[in-house]
């Protein structure tokens, strides 16, 4: 088949995969976005296969037939309180094709090039490896963290800022080898060390970096794959790849952006890890908590519920930790059949990923339309009855408003504290991952109903 | 330790201590519980309630101040008594202690009767007005069913509807309601006249109450005039003169227009101040109704006649001082709970028995009576509740915490001029294949930015998911490197070939299943 077609089915690949992202802008697009975008895919692999000349169509066709079934059997049975898990667990292959695509790239003795082409593309393989190997296992640490393998507090080692920084110099001073090394044989080695480094590297800086701060991780490592895909398409010299890769790539940057700005942080101290542990001992215990807090029964809960007009729930982590998402939806229904308004406020932040309370809200059957952001919420806080806080702390935490130095002074936050009563689901008094206590337990307003969300809401539903 | 709940010998007091339904909540903390006979009769409980509840029951007054060691009650003891032994001043002795109504501020006497008697006595009306303590703040609970009862009685003398209507016989207008005073007691009467359909307005001297009083869905009545009313303890005091003058003014107009005035002015040991002068009261059209719950004080209004409802030239002038007890079930329950949450307090290890700590500052300021000894009035508190001033001065620090500190433009387009700058040096030393690419590169990057802002929030886990699968593309990389003939470079690409599809198929699965769920309701 000429190239001018494999092109041109490239072309088109390109655009229904930027159809398939434009799809998400909203709900009733979304499923037509994914089609597109599968559609796009098969586009792509399909031309490939016809325009190459593989050794083996069955081999190729068995590979995939493998690594789909295994694919596809995750993706069907994935419960979504784990979501974040397999989005990690994703990222880690697309950095480990990018590392075996590279490496196979540079050992190919079909790629001959001299000169600056030479230059350029050893450049391109041992960046694509670089990013590709950081994304791979900082992947593996962040799904580690997710699924409680590895503890979520971040991991402190001592001088980590220098050893970060002797790694960086070291990759440098591997590359300049690997690009001056004339043969293969040369450059082999300087290329798998700065692999190893890499590696290392990647599980490092995750392990540096809190549970809360997760959002940003995944976002971030979402973008490495992409960058990953895009330098591989550089190495290639194929398009689609690199238009794909950047798209994917500019898509997680822009999440991280969001989630950094949700907590009123800079992306590269939420990276450069240990978020609060240094500033939070000092700040932590400014913080004035006069008074006490009302613990409330669940029957207690269901009158207040039940006497409110309006309601509003908030879900945090606590929601999906305890998997209370569908008896939270029952809730919401059995308060609706009583002609109570009951609506849902997302943090951006909200979770282990982005977005993650709003999937485990659809799971659970929740109509979207009675989910909202904070941005069109927080203004409706004054005239709501009864704030229903499920598992969440640092997002509803007023401190962030009037403590100017608080830890987390500065973040946007859920202003709960202005709704005529507020009913905090909490297993106890702990403070939330910030370590900073949160005001909000001691307001007049607010009531505490203790123990384990799925325990406490089924209670509250029989009482109902 | 036993408690005694004996029934209120006062005349026309028809609340009792504690209701049918909070007994097993003290029961529960260690305590014992007995009643007097038929105490609860006139709020409407029955003994078989209480003894329902886990209660006992003593049939004789004597018995029970006798047999009890704590005894709860809602008026001070009775000094005098048609028998002088069986007075329940009396009846109390050394080792008793007494929960209740006492006014320390008004009754010396009685003060000095109790440490006589060695009577330890915890005020109910003496709790400090510190947020801690709201909960068993009783006259907070007795001012809502108060300024409740008030818009009842109003409505019941006042002849037409509170709502406005219009119905086929004609228009109705809603009736206006002016309530002075947004404590608990006016925040509590604006709240049942709005919900009555009435027009409401408020006034208060402390400018705090503006946000209260509009939640409860008035309009706050304002003074062009600058002076803050606050006192302390989140009560008011008492005005200037010009201030007095304007508010003065502000009521004579405005009597003019309402049809009911409900007034709840109070200055904490200070008769209450005359705001309605007899002249502005009978100003008001035939019809009207004035409320005045400062009528045990005097009276906000000069024509109040305390404890009656008279009608004085075609206007109603109310002025019970029993607002509470004519509603004596709600009364006792909220009275009751209040009690319990001093005992919870009292009894920490939830063993029946209590500790009157003097280091709890709420313990501290209700206790009148200890060790034989008169312990009011208490040191001044050391917090105020309502007047939070700080949020004031914290908010204008937070306004500028909100964004992120002011950007000089200056560091955005040094970053621009250097990306600039590096696609040109690149330009300069790379093969123009190579800024083919490039240029698709970056292309790709502003098509992504535009593309991925406009995606929804509540869509964010589903865009991951979807880009983790089209991140998948690069098993076209792989699938070119299988052509390879080299054994190693198949092996690897293989294995990339393997990975990269479990991306692709299960992030448009999973993608697919997420966004399956979303839906709405139809």
């Amino acid at each position: 088949m000429s190239s001018g077609i494999i092109s041109a089915a490239y072309i088109a690949a390109s655009i229904l995969f930027i159809l398939s992202l434009g799809g998400l802008s909203n709900q009733e697009s979304a499923q037509r976005g994914n089609l597109f975008g599968i559609a796009g895919m098969a586009l792509a692999i399909g031309a490939t296969l016809i325009g190459s000349t593989p050794v083996s169509y069955a081999l190729i066709i068995a590979l995939m037939a493998v690594g789909g079934a295994a694919g596809g059997f995750a993706a069907a049975r994935v419960e979504m309180t784990a979501m974040p898990q397999l989005v990690a667990m994703l990222h880690s292959f697309v950095g480990l094709a990018a590392v075996l695509v590279g490496f196979a790239s540079y050992l190919d003795p079909a790629g001959h090039f001299v000169g600056a082409e030479k230059t350029i593309h050893d450049v391109e393989i041992f960046i694509g490896i670089l990013i590709g190997a950081i994304t791979l296992t900082g992947s593996v640490a962040a799904f580690g963290k997710l699924q409680g393998i590895l503890t979520s507090r971040p991991v402190l080692i001592p001088g980590r800022h220098i050893l970060n920084l002797a790694v960086a110099t070291a990759c440098a001073w591997l590359g300049y080898c690997f690009v001056g090394a004339d043969s293969i044989n040369g450059g082999i080695w300087p290329l798998l060390a700065m692999t190893i480094l890499a590696l290392i590297f990647g599980i490092h800086m995750v392990l540096a970096i809190g549970g809360a701060d997760m959002p940003v991780v995944i976002s971030m490592l979402n973008s490495y794959s992409g960058w990953a895909a895009a330098a591989t398409g550089f190495m290639l010299a194929n398009d689609l790849l690199i238009v794909t890769g950047a798209l994917v790539g500019s898509s997680g940057a822009i999440l991280s952006y969001i989630m950094c700005r949700a907590m009123n942080r800079r992306f590269i101290s939420v990276i450069l890890g240990g978020f609060g542990t240094p500033k939070a001992s000092s700040g932590a215990g400014t913080i004035e908590t006069d008074g006490e807090t009302v613990a409330v029964s669940a029957s207690e809960t269901a009158e207040l519920l039940t006497s409110a007009k309006t309601v509003v729930i908030v879900p945090g982590y606590g929601m999906a930790v305890a998997h209370a998402q569908h008896l939270v939806s029952e809730l919401v229904d059995a308060l609706k059949t009583r002609g109570v308004a009951a609506r849902f406020a997302i943090h951006p932040v909200a979770g282990r990923m982005p977005g993650h309370m709003n999937v485990l809200l659809a799971e659970a059957k929740v109509s979207y339309d009675s989910v909202l952001e904070m941005d069109e919420i927080n203004g409706d806080f004054p005239t709501t009855d009864v704030v229903l806080v499920i598992g969440a702390n640092d997002i509803v935490n007023p401190a962030a408003q009037e403590v100017p130095d608080s830890p987390i002074a500065g973040m946007p936050v859920l202003e709960v504290w202005k709704a005529a009563t507020t009913i905090v689901l909490k297993r106890s008094m702990a403070t939330g991952y910030a370590g900073v206590d949160n005001p909000l337990f001691y307001r007049e307003n607010t009531r505490m109903l203790f123990g384990d969300a799925k325990q406490s809401i089924s209670e509250v539903l029989s009482a109902l | 330790m036993i408690i005694g709940i004996p029934t209120e010998s006062a005349l026309g007091e028809k609340r009792v201590a504690i209701a049918p339904e909070t007994i097993p909540r003290i029961i529960g903390l260690g305590f014992e519980v007995q009643i007097q006979s038929g105490a609860g009769e006139a709020a409407g409980f029955t003994d078989d309630e209480y003894l329902a509840g886990g209660a006992t029951v003593a049939g004789s007054k004597e018995t029970l101040w006798d047999t009890s060691d704590i005894i709860v009650k809602i008026r001070a003891p009775e000094q005098a008594s048609s028998d002088q032994a069986s007075a329940e001043i009396a009846l109390l002795n050394d080792g008793k202690t007494l929960i209740c109504l006492i006014g320390p501020g008004q009754n010396p006497f009685l003060l000095e009767l109790l440490s006589n008697a060695g009577v330890t006595t915890l005020a109910m009306d003496a709790v400090p007005r510190i947020s801690r303590a709201q909960k068993l703040d009783t006259l907070s609970s007795m001012a809502n069913i108060a300024g409740y009862r008030a818009v009842i009685e109003a409505a019941n003398h006042f002849g037409r509807f509170f709502t406005g209507q219009i119905t086929a016989a004609g228009k109705i207008p809603p009736a206006k309601v002016l309530v002075i005073g947004a404590g608990v007691a006016g925040l509590a009467a604006i709240g049942a006249a709005s919900a009555m359909g009435a027009i409401v307005r408020a006034f208060d001297t402390r400018p705090e109450a503006k946000e209260q009083v509009e939640s409860m869905g008035a309009e706050f009545l304002m003074l062009d005039f600058d002076e803050d009313g606050s006192g302390q303890g989140g009560y008011a005091k008492i005005m200037s003169e010009e201030f007095i003058a304007a508010e003065m003014q502000l009521f004579a107009d405005q009597a003019r227009e309402v049809d009911i005035i409900i007034t709840t002015a109070l200055i904490p040991g200070k008769p209450a101040p005359k705001l309605i002068v007899a002249a502005t009261a009978r100003s008001m059209k035939t019809g009207s109704v004035i409320v005045d719950l400062a009528a045990e004080q005097g009276g906000n209004c000069e024509l109040t006649r305390p404890g009656e409802a008279a009608l004085i030239d075609g206007i109603t002038v109310i002025g019970y001082t029993d607002l509470p007890s004519r509603m004596a079930a709600q009364s006792s329950l909220l009275y009751g709970n209040n009690v319990t949450h001093l005992l919870t307090d009292l009894c920490p290890k939830k063993d029946g028995q209590i500790n009157v700590d003097m280091d709890d500052e709420v313990i501290r300021g209700m206790t009148v009576v200890k060790d034989a000894k008169i312990t009011w009035p208490p040191p001044p508190p050391r917090l105020s509740a309502a007047p939070k001033t700080p949020p004031a001065s914290v908010a204008e620090p937070s306004t500028n915490l909100k964004g992120t500190p002011k950007k000089s433009s200056a560091p955005t387009l040094i970053a621009l001029a250097s990306v600039v700058g590096l696609i040109l040096g690149l330009g300069v030393v790379a093969p123009p294949s190579f800024m083919g690419h490039f240029t698709v590169f970056v292309l790709a990057i502003f098509v992504g930015w535009q593309v991925v802002w406009n995606v929804t929030p509540a869509l964010h886990t589903p865009l991951m998911s979807v880009t983790n699968a089209i991140s998948g593309i690069i098993v076209i990389g792989a699938l070119l490197q299988m052509g390879s003939d080299s054994r190693i470079v198949m092996f690897l690409a293989a294995l990339a070939l393997l990975v990269a599809s479990v991306n692709v198929f299960g992030g448009f699965w999973v993608t697919q299943r997420m966004l399956r769920m979303f839906r709405r309701e139809s």
